[in-house]
């Protein structure tokens, strides 16, 4: 599998948010990311777009997990030491909250990197950090 | 309840999710314990520009949305039901150009929970791109507003 030129440009300047901003389906959901220092957290702004559950109204839960996913690949990809593009193995997802129509956050922690296979732990939340609304664990195969 | 009453409560529910209706997703047929729904295939959805291929976080919607829809064809009431959990396995990416179907069961109801799984495939339904098991809370109809219930299920055909 190979990585597009502005995926490549976007890793070699460590640049998370032109890294997201290549990847289609982040732009669909309207992703970004926040850097301090050396630690991103990744942010899901407010989309009338993202909403399932129109009663609450409460985020979709695929948006959710596709968001924590995506969250997941980029932080895995920028850990690396050369460009590589992971490829996802599965994926398991706790709803510990309603997503609400607000601002949902995300960090990601690489809990295990092998020569092939890496396992990334993310959380979610909105309003605080103390309180998620989501935590997944992933496991990647490194191209 | 007979299929064309459960496909019209699925397809209702469905439309009333707007990210199913940003991405396209429908309803494809319901029965007893078994729904069927589509995702189109479309830009929006790809996960890596170079080859087309669509993101997991798509199908994880896909799935997620089969998966919580399934339930309407399990229960005699409508309720809502939050998800509690998702597994999604990708065993092989989908072929870029093509809708991507999913067909989640239920095949275990009890008064809290409701146990689904959900296989994912393009033309060949034997070629499972990703498979999912999860696991629903049961709130109780009386948690969701009653005009809510009869928006879903007040098109029955009697």
């Amino acid at each position: 599998m190979s990585l597009s030129q502005e995926m490549r440009k976007a890793l070699q300047a460590g640049d998370y948010q032109k890294l997201i901003d290549a990847v289609p389906y982040a732009r669909t959901l309207g992703m970004g990311s926040e850097t301090f220092g050396d630690e991103v957290v990744f942010r899901l702004p407010r989309n009338e777009d993202n909403l399932g559950n129109p009663i609450l109204p409460a985020i979709h839960g695929g948006v959710i997990g596709g968001f924590m996913e995506m969250s997941a690949m980029i932080s895995l990809m920028m850990s690396q030491e050369t460009p590589r593009l992971p490829r996802i193995v599965d994926f398991s997802l706790d709803y510990l909250r309603a997503g609400l129509d607000r601002d949902t956050f995300s960090e990601c922690h690489l809990t295990r990197q092998g020569n092939r296979v890496a396992n990334v732990i993310v959380t979610a939340w909105q309003q605080s950090r103390r309180k998620p609304i989501a935590t997944a664990r992933a496991h990647f195969i490194m191209d | 309840m007979n299929d064309e009453t459960l496909f019209g409560r699925v397809s209702r529910f469905i439309g009333t999710l707007r990210h199913c209706q940003h991405l396209g997703i429908q309803a494809v047929s319901a029965r007893k314990n078994e729904l069927v729904v589509e995702l189109p295939y479309t830009d929006a959805i790809v996960g890596n520009p170079e080859t087309g291929v669509i993101h997991g976080g798509a199908i994880t919607t896909l799935m997620d949305t089969a998966s919580g829809t399934v339930v309407i064809c399990a229960l005699p009431e409508f309720e809502l039901c939050p998800t509690l959990d998702l597994r999604v396995d990708y065993m092989r990416a989908a072929e870029p150009g093509h809708p991507v179907y999913a067909r989640a069961i239920v095949y275990r109801v009890t008064n809290n929970i409701i146990f689904t799984r959900c296989e994912a495939y393009q033309a060949d339904p034997d070629q499972t791109i990703a498979h999912c098991v999860g696991t629903f809370m049961r709130i109780g109809p009386e948690a969701t507003p009653k005009a809510y219930r009869e928006l879903i299920t007040g098109g029955d055909a009697e």
